[in-house]
């Protein structure tokens, strides 16, 4: 899908990467778009995709039986959604639901396990660009865990 | 007889008597050293006999005992556990009252008039006077009860004829010699005869000086008193290294040494209750029970306690070590950004009041000798 | 040695309780004026010793004032004093020491790009130096205020920063710890903000209230985003009794948070800000 090779290209997450590289992930790779209110998949469905958002903002929330969802993180344009398709079950741990018009390039998982396990230097250039991205997120996370603007 | 500023008198032991009269029909409170409680303390006398003739101390780490001389000196001996802070920056004073007045209220001040006099202050103490005087006086906001108290303060300095166990104020260079600060100086000679050299400092110390008998002091008379400075400038107690000191302390907040002198440190303040120049205080708000007069007072604290870094529900230093490091640090380096000096007059108070016997100098010299031992060392987590 | 020719600076002046506003459950806006003489200039960024009779002093910026006549403090319950000094009502008598401490460094950020990074309560002392720069827009380049707060109902000052959004000179970006669906805003951490609003460090001046340790996370990402630790001033707090430099218990390495601070330059404490217990 040659279109979606430029549109994979400039986003943020992708620079850098080499044009072979580009093709092989390209391949794997398909449009989407949400209306607000949309959810992008739910806690428990496989991890089937992960997201580059292009355009919109969504918002990762959890549910609690009794509770109205709380959401713990928004991510926008530029940004990616998705890191349990990383590792085995390979399912959603929460829902994310786009909170405005969104539009994303969804990268389908299995398509993409696949040929990093074929070509470990691809492997290793998606892992260079996850790892640094999850690192932060913890660390805001963490942050966040600590409540500091509440009450000592 | 005029007395110039600067002019040397001989003084008869006995003599020194007029000299506490003349002051006390000032209304001056002549305060002292006098032995009290197995310790030399300042407090009001009247008399000489009240002073404690023939008395020395033997101070060490952790030690301080009375011990009896072979002669009978007036100021044998070196400085006790107090200071003259106790009088000018004292343990509880109250800053004002406010009476309630229907919903609102009203603030008012009690203005007590205090002459102070005091006689026997050593030149270390006269260095901690002026640093206090840097504290409470030099900045954009003054502490006006002590302004008050130094408006009218009469100073008799004694040149130490003995150093104490812990002294090191050779080291600091604050003495043993009384250099500035004093109306008048003594310097105790016992030869065939007991006097006193007098130096006069002030034209205070000249106007009281003249109403008591003197001679002019002579050569002979000046050498002696030099040599008796001189002799105990050579029986200090301990040295302090202070080239670089300041850099040294600031550049080594994680040295392992603070945890090391943590072990030993029980934060039971009592340094800084002793230092000369020690200042912090906290500020208490009351009232009485039927909640119509509320009260304010100021009173002595230190930044040995959990309180005093108090902020959003805990202590900021929690542990002895940081507190340990907090004073130190403060002492021997941060004042010299804050106040332009150190904050240590080398008058041994501290370690000789300390109850595990904790030396200021020793806890430098340890750090000097190995610099940076705590660089490098991994801090915080992922 | 000078005579004394000051009044008693530990001495509070009476005010009197205006106009009272509830800002979030536990959080009290107080304009107090004067009951005799004027009402003493202040920088933002400084702060005053609020008394309420009998219970204590406070240290409280000044979070705005009402023309020359009042000074207008925010102040929210998390102790006996506070809790007492966020209960007065209008017409109530309350002490006052101050305008004390160094202020937001207003004059020399002219000509630069301002960045405000408020974390919660952070953003009241932040507030004056807010509307000083919006109200000479002129003397500033661009002007973004990033805020981070717990939650959407914790979000002080809300109309007022609603305000400042939607003037077309300034950029207002806002995030929470965490929401329910109704927000429709960021959720996130400041630092999260910072990545995403494009400026250039090299013309931007950061001015930062908030949580310590809030602080803490933005000045790194500041630097990592490449603005130089001369560039970046925080609000420092540390316990106050005297507010004067007198009674010792404000220092923070060798200065006193009351009178070298509580707005301090980062190069200038850099070294021993992420140094535990200090």
């Amino acid at each position: 899908m040659e279109g979606l090779e430029h549109i994979l290209a400039e986003h943020p997450f992708f620079a850098g990467f080499s044009v072979e590289h580009s093709k092989l992930v390209s391949g794997c790779a398909r449009n989407h778009r949400y209306d607000a209110g949309e959810y992008l998949f739910h806690e428990g469905e496989p991890a089937n995709e992960f997201f580059l958002i292009r355009h919109g903002q969504v918002a990762l929330e959890i549910v609690s039986p009794g509770q109205t969802p709380i959401v713990f993180a928004t991510l926008g344009e530029g940004e990616i959604v998705g890191a349990s398709w990383l590792v085995p079950p390979y399912r959603w741990m929460y829902d994310t639901r786009a909170t405005a018009l969104t539009r994303a390039i969804g990268i389908d998982a299995a398509c993409l396990r696949g040929k990093c396990e074929a070509d470990h230097h691809l492997g290793y250039a998606m892992m260079k660009r996850f790892l640094p991205i999850l690192v932060q997120r913890l660390h805001a996370t963490r942050l966040q865990l600590l409540d500091v603007y509440g009450k000592r | 007889m005029d007395i110039i500023v600067g002019a040397k008198l001989i003084v008869a032991r006995d003599e020194l008597q007029s000299l506490v009269d003349v002051l006390t029909a000032r209304a001056y409170r002549v305060l002292g050293p006098t032995l009290r409680d197995g310790a030399i303390v300042y407090d009001e006398i009247k008399r000489i006999e009240e002073l404690p003739a023939g008395w020395s101390d033997r101070q060490a780490a952790g030690s301080y005992r009375l011990e009896k001389r072979f002669d009978a000196a007036l100021f044998g001996y070196a400085v006790g556990p107090q200071s003259w802070k106790r009088f000018l920056h004292p343990p509880i004073e109250r800053l004002w009252q406010a009476p309630r007045e229907g919903e609102s209220f009203s603030v008012e001040q009690d203005v007590p008039a205090t002459k102070f006099a005091f006689l026997g202050v050593r030149a270390c103490e006269l260095r901690a006077i002026s640093i206090q005087d840097k504290v409470f006086l030099g900045g954009r906001y003054q502490n006006t009860g002590y302004q008050r108290r130094r408006q009218d303060n009469f100073i008799i300095a004694v040149n130490c004829g003995e150093a104490g166990g812990t002294c090191f104020c050779v080291s600091m260079q604050c003495g043993p010699k009384a250099e500035s600060g004093f109306d008048l100086a003594l310097t105790e000679l016992i030869r065939e005869k007991h006097e006193f050299l007098v130096e006069v400092g002030s034209a205070d110390g000249s106007d009281v000086l003249r109403h008591v008998r003197s001679r002019v002091a002579t050569p002979a008379d000046t050498a002696a008193a030099d040599a008796v400075v001189e002799r105990t400038a050579h029986q200090m107690g301990r040295t302090l290294d202070t080239n670089g000191v300041k850099d040294l302390l600031q550049g080594n907040l994680e040295h392992p040494r603070w945890d090391a002198v943590a072990e030993r440190c029980l934060s039971c303040a009592n340094c800084t209750m002793v230092c000369p120049t020690c200042f912090c205080t906290t500020v208490e708000d009351h009232t009485d029970l039927l909640n119509q007069m509320a009260v304010r007072e100021r009173k002595w604290d230190s930044c040995f306690t959990l309180d005093f870094s108090y902020l959003h529900g805990g202590s900021v230093r929690k542990q002895t070590r940081s507190r340990y490091r907090q004073w130190m640090t403060h002492k021997l380096a941060n004042w010299i950004d804050q106040f332009g000096t150190s904050g240590c007059v080398g008058c041994g108070r501290c370690i000789t009041w300390c109850p595990v016997g904790i030396d200021i100098t020793e806890e430098a010299a340890a750090i000097r000798s190995t610099p940076n031992a705590g660089k490098g060392v991994q801090r915080g987590g992922s | 040695m000078a005579a004394a020719t000051q009044p008693d600076p530990m001495v509070p002046q009476l005010y009197r309780v205006g106009r009272v506003r509830r800002e979030l459950a536990d959080t009290m806006t107080l304009e107090v004026a004067p009951l005799a003489g004027a009402r003493p200039s202040f920088e933002p960024g400084q702060f005053n010793m609020l008394y309420a009779f009998g219970v204590g002093e406070v240290a409280i910026s000044i979070s705005g004032a009402v023309d020359g006549s009042s000074f207008v403090h925010t102040v929210r319950d998390v102790g006996a004093v506070s809790g007492a000094v966020a209960r007065l009502k209008t017409g109530a008598t309350v002490g006052v020491r101050g305008p004390f401490g160094s202020g937001w460094p207003l004059a020399s950020a002219q000509g630069a790009d301002v960045i405000f990074v408020a974390g919660g309560l952070g953003l009241a002392p932040l507030r004056p130096a807010i509307r000083h720069v919006l109200a000479n827009r002129a003397r500033y380049g661009r002007v973004i205020i990033l805020f981070g707060s717990r939650s959407p109902k914790d979000l002080l000052f809300r109309r007022e920063m609603e305000q400042w959004r939607q003037r077309l000179d300034v950029d207002v970006e806002v995030t929470v710890d965490h929401a329910d669906a109704e927000w429709h805003g960021n959720v996130g951490v400041v630092p999260a903000l910072i990545r995403r609003v494009a400026f250039d460090p090299h013309e931007a001046l950061a001015l930062i209230c908030g949580p310590e340790v809030m602080m803490r996370f933005t000045v790194n990402s500041l630097a990592e985003a490449g603005v130089a630790a001369d560039r970046i001033y925080l609000s420092m707090e540390r316990n106050m009794k005297c507010a004067i430099g007198l009674c010792g218990r404000c220092q923070f390495g060798p200065a006193f948070v009351c009178k070298d601070g509580p707005v301090m330059r980062f190069d200038r404490i850099a070294d021993i800000f992420a140094m535990r217990e200090i």
